[in-house]
């Protein structure tokens, strides 16, 4: 890789750690809600697989997402604002959090019951070979689903109709608070034994290992030998979501982790050692981030929330003439006169009270 | 006009829309080489009429349904096959959490052209094959859910669904596959959403679906000899309800009875009764009534079987007890 | 610049939090990212961190302390800075913003069958469909017998009422003042057609009170066989008595009119003709217990019947009272549900608009009506000799269903009797 290109990954582990630094701090201002599930710790996954793809290579992960969406190009302005349910957000404020989505950047979305993704995936990925398009799925998935029914069904089906795709484990060592020893019976690699699928053990903690690790898999896959299953191992240095007190993980264990931080690892073993970079240039690449996110907030701040008015768009992509949302009404409507706004479909005619 | 069974008109269509568009696709189980083609033998000979494009799948709902779902994503119309409507409860989070969720929830971005077939029925199968979840699919927002009665109605909505861009829940049913009824050779399409008119009639509506359309038509058939004239409104989609059609019947006859195979509590007649209530309360002569299928786990035994589904004769005595304002 | 550390949100459903401990002292060095106190909330204790580095200078909430999330605990800045003492209050969260709807406008609602069946009568059991066909043929269902469980009235029951109903000719044009039992709105009812004229002038929409009267009034003609009997009234003697009694309430401000003491006397009388105070079913007379007189109000629109309630207990002051309320609501549209419907017999007054005579329609379901003209100086003959007196001329409509004219004349000419005898309407 190029100078530029290295520099690149850098900003962007840098740019999605500061971002969800900043998302905590609004997580705890109230400007975001539900659930908010931060990437600290995991941004070489993102950032390395997204660089090993091409950009029609389709992706799909969970709803530990926001990383994989800035890594795959969405701005950090249109991510922010769909945390703070922002019109203008990545969904426009449909899905929040968890479901940031891209189709033009064939990032398929955050799927936030886990294991669900799966089968979609091996589907984009039997599409993908039925239509002979050459494209790669990669799927990311938490150590957590691997002993999920849906795993094993889309483990087995990849294999057996030799979809063109790669299974990342995202291996944090935790399935929400439950540690791996605790959750799995078996060796995670020992999973893609079972099904006879390329396998590999990635440290998930260095860019360029993923990066090349995806490029492996993803080359197999294009060049006919089917799925492969990577099992990245790595830390999230957070607690599983803003409401996790983190008290299961022992502060030594964290300490320990976090000496294998992707970033200062990056910057200290490559773009330094290489002398690609000064300190400077590491230093202005951070104030550039920190504004861009400042920026995002800001932007995503003063975002109008979504019309009212778009509640009923895409209930279906291809609208029914004479529906009734539900049904049945929303609401009564005024006797005798229109009914309440039902968005696309509205139907005047049909929905006056008898 | 040629009579063929239920059976072969939804094979019809299959072949119809493949010969059509090189992207429809047939995923299920044993689809392909079981007894030729299908538990039921809708599919039988396809596999060979389309090589590649018909495909056995592992026995995991949960997966035919999670790749048929990316598939779509993906560019292909794949038609899976549920074998029957009790499996699809392995795959209710895929068709719950994620089929349904696509196009609303990434606002537009994902379109889901896929069709999930699978028949409703019994059969002296007992409770866990003898089941009904027509009212489970269609609370569903963003689903829509298809019941054809007839042979020409299961071409012509297998077609249009096969056709459609969102995701179309098709329930077909085990006592129909047989049933024999006119089918032109010409091409047609029935639109998703359209209530059908099965019987024309003065005296009640009854509002209706599925096997329980036959039902329905036989006990108005017996009704008729007895000077009570039955209209009979097949809904056909299941979701989104034809409303209005329901509404104009029931405006005309001012009585209403819904019959359906399902289960009572919470079925789809509790919420066509409130439909009718709500929007036709002033044209009610009589509280809308339910015929249902009663509430327990489906026994093997012959007779408790059919104690527990309802029959034309059941439709009969609902309706004279109306007419004799018993209601 | 100083930071306010403020109450954080950790979790969707947390709404506040109580300090559990501060890690930090005042005054000491922290910086972005460390944890400065534990946090208490209803699931679990939780560490928060700090979102700017800088010295703590001021603790504001104390440990055991509970406060909403989004209010300030403490304060980050700069040894030197100067920060607002005490509290900055930080921005409370901004609430969730809701994606449903607003709220409908209000609904104007009404009680559709309020025209029809007078209020505080008893519930009456008829499906959605036969109230409304009833209604659009102005159809007491009182008179209608139910066919369904527990007579409930249903829509075969009203058409057979509405088949058995002599065919009436094309109702004449309604009387100027015509009673109507409540300013209800109703569907407007199907009018024999007039031969067809040519189109000219300017048609005016039928108001919902129009529609009312229409259709009430063409189904008591069409359903009621009318009698008539008119008497003259010699009104001297109740004038004087009205000077005397008005003379003496002057400073309670009451003024007793004669339409008073023609409520009062038909009241009185109806006590001696309870056939008179009956409506006519279908099974039977029903015979009230209650003496409630309607009297027609003209209003802008219209004109709408008012109750004045067991009538025969009240004085004459007690209805002109009741009457000055009574009338002066329903001119302003604003009417009690207890000021119409109910009544069991109705008085209509043209006094002020100077007419000799006139026939009134019964107000359904009444047996009868009581049309009162102008009192005025007339010739007249006492003893042989022609002489002036005040004349009054009262018309009786009567439901021949329900009573015969012998009957209806003794029970008018009672009337006659207390009007000149006014002494036995105070006493």
């Amino acid at each position: 890789m190029d100078r530029e290109s290295l520099i690149s990954l850098y900003r962007q582990m840098l740019l999605i750690r500061v971002f969800e630094d900043r998302a905590a701090e609004m997580y705890a201002k109230a400007k975001i809600a539900g659930f908010l599930h931060l990437y600290n710790g995991q941004e070489a996954i993102a950032v390395g697989a997204v660089s090993a793809l091409n950009p029609d290579d389709e992706i799909v992960v969970n709803y530990r997402d926001h990383g994989w969406a800035l890594a795959r190009g969405c701005s950090a302005r249109a991510v922010m604002a769909e945390l703070f349910g922002r019109a203008t957000g990545t969904t426009g404020g449909r899905g929040g959090s968890m479901h940031l989505v891209d189709v033009s950047r064939h990032f398929w979305g955050g799927y936030a019951i886990v294991g669900g993704h799966l089968p979609l995936a091996v589907g984009l990925g039997v599409a993908a070979q039925y239509l002979g398009t050459g494209r790669v799925t990669l799927c990311s998935m938490g150590d957590g689903s691997t002993n999920i029914g849906t795993f094993h069904a889309a483990m087995n089906w990849a294999k057996l109709w030799n979809v063109p795709v790669i299974f990342v484990v995202e291996n944090n060592q935790y399935a929400m608070g439950t540690a791996y020893e605790v959750h799995s019976a078996v060796p995670m690699l020992t999973k893609a034994a079972g099904y006879n699928m390329y396998a590999e053990e990635v440290d998930g903690m260095d860019v360029m290992a993923v990066r090349e690790a995806v490029c492996r898999a993803a080359e197999r896959a294009r060049s006919g030998l089917g799925p492969s299953f990577l099992n990245m191992v790595t830390y999230r240095f957070r607690g599983h979501s803003m409401a996790d007190p983190d008290v299961q993980r022992s502060k030594e264990e964290i300490a320990e982790w976090r000496k294998r931080d992707p970033i200062t690892r990056f910057a200290d073993e490559v773009l330094l050692k290489r002398e690609l970079v000064t300190q400077a240039d590491l230093d202005a690449i951070r104030k550039s981030v920190e504004e861009e996110v400042e920026d995002a907030i800001q932007f995503a701040d003063q975002s109008p929330e979504p019309p009212l008015e778009s509640l009923y768009d895409y209930i279906y992509m291809q609208p029914v003439s004479n529906m009734q949302i539900g049904g049945s009404l929303i609401r009564p409507p005024k006797l005798g006169g229109r009914v309440a706004p039902n968005g696309k479909h509205h139907v005047s005619a049909q929905t006056s009270y008898a | 006009m040629p009579e063929i069974t239920y059976r072969e008109a939804l094979k019809r269509a299959l072949r119809e829309e493949m010969q059509r568009d090189p992207t429809v696709v047939i995923w299920g189980e044993d689809v392909v080489a079981y007894a030729g083609g299908g538990a039921y033998g809708v599919t039988a000979g396809l596999a060979k009429e389309f090589p590649g494009r018909v495909r056995d799948t592992p026995i995991a709902e949960e997966a035919i349904v999670g790749v048929g779902l990316g598939a779509a994503m993906g560019g292909l119309r794949p038609v899976c096959e549920i074998m029957t409507v009790n499996f699809t409860l392995v795959a209710w989070d895929q068709i719950v959490n994620h089929v349904a969720k696509q196009s609303h929830m990434f606002n537009g971005q994902i379109k889901v052209p896929m069709v999930i077939r699978t028949p409703n029925g019994h059969g002296r199968t007992a409770a866990t094959h003898s089941q009904n979840f027509d009212a489970w699919f269609a609370s569903i927002p963003s689903l829509k859910v298809v019941a054809p009665a007839t042979p020409y109605d299961a071409k012509g909505l297998l077609k249009t669904a096969i056709r459609d861009d969102d995701p179309v829940i098709f329930l077909e049913h085990l006592q129909l596959y047989s049933t024999r009824g006119e089918v032109p050779d010409e091409e047609y399409l029935i639109p998703i959403g359209e209530a059908d008119y099965k019987r024309r009639g003065k005296d009640i509506t009854i509002v209706t679906w599925g096997r329980m359309t036959i039902e329905s038509l036989k006990a108005a058939k017996i009704l008729a000899e007895e000077g009570i004239d039955v209209e009979i409104v097949d809904l056909r989609t299941l979701r989104p309800m034809d409303v209005p059609t329901i509404l104009e019947s029931v405006r005309k006859t001012n009585r209403a009875i819904v019959v359906e195979e399902g289960w009572r509590t919470c079925g789809l007649g509790a919420e066509i009764a409130a439909t009718i209530q709500e929007q036709a309360f002033n044209y009610l002569d009589a509280p809308v009534a339910r015929v249902a299928g009663l509430e327990v786990p489906m026994p093997y035994a012959r007779n408790l079987e059919r104690a527990t589904i309802p029959f034309a004769e059941d439709v009969v005595e609902a309706v004279r007890a109306m007419m004799r304002n018993e209601y | 610049m100083p930071t306010n550390i403020t109450m954080p949100q950790m979790g969707f459903d947390m709404t506040e939090g109580t300090i559990a401990a501060w890690l930090k002292k005042e005054g000491d060095m922290v910086t972005r990212g460390e944890p400065i106190a534990e946090i208490e909330t209803d699931k679990t204790t939780i560490q928060i961190e700090a979102f700017a580095s800088g010295v703590l200078r001021k603790i504001i909430a104390q440990p055991g302390q509970r406060v909403p999330v989004g209010e300030v605990i403490a304060i980050i800045a700069d040894p030197s800075e100067a920060i607002d003492e005490p509290i900055a209050r930080a921005a409370t969260p901004q609430p969730e913003s809701s994606v449903l709807p607003q709220p409908a406008e209000s609904v104007a609602t009404s009680v559709v069958v309020s025209g029809v069946v007078p209020e505080g009568s008893e519930r009456i059991v008829a499906t959605p469909v036969a109230k409304r066909i009833a209604q659009e043929h102005g159809i007491d269902l009182r008179l209608v017998k139910g066919s369904g469980p527990e007579g409930r009235i249903t829509k075969a029951d009203v058409e057979a009422f509405l088949a058995s109903m002599p065919k009436a000719a094309p109702a004449p044009p309604a009387p100027a003042v015509a009673p109507v039992a409540a300013p209800a709105p109703a569907a407007l009812p199907p009018q024999p057609q007039p031969e067809p004229v040519p189109v000219v002038g300017i048609k005016q929409p039928l108001s919902r009170m129009r529609q009312t009267i229409a259709a009430r009034m063409a189904a008591s003609k069409q359903q009621v066989p009318h009698f008539y009997i008119t008497v003259s009234v010699e009104m001297d003697a109740a004038l004087a008595l009205r000077e005397q009694i008005n003379a003496a309430l002057k400073s309670e401000g009451v003024k007793v009119s004669i339409n008073d003491m023609v409520i009062r006397a038909a009241a009185l009388a109806l006590r001696r003709f309870p056939n008179l105070n009956a409506s006519f079913m279908n099974d039977g007379i029903q015979m009230h217990d209650h003496i409630n007189i309607g009297v027609a109000v003209s209003v802008p629109d219209g004109l709408v019947t008012v109750t004045v309630r067991d009538a025969d207990t009240k004085s004459l002051k007690q209805i002109s009272q009741e009457m000055t309320a009574l009338a002066a609501r329903a001119r302003e549209g604003k009417m009690l549900p207890s000021d119409y419907g109910g009544q069991t017999f109705t008085i209509s007054n043209l006094g002020m608009y100077g007419v000799d005579n006139f026939i009134a329609i019964v107000n359904q379901p009444d047996a009868a009506i009581l049309a009162v003209a102008t009192a005025q100086p007339m010739p007249v003959v006492r003893e042989g000799q022609i002489v002036i007196r005040t004349m009054m001329n009262l018309t009786l409509s009567g439901d021949h269903r329900v009573t015969d004219g012998a009957e209806a004349a003794q029970f008018l000419n009672e009337i006659k009797r207390l009007l000149e005898n006014p002494w036995g309407l105070v006493l």
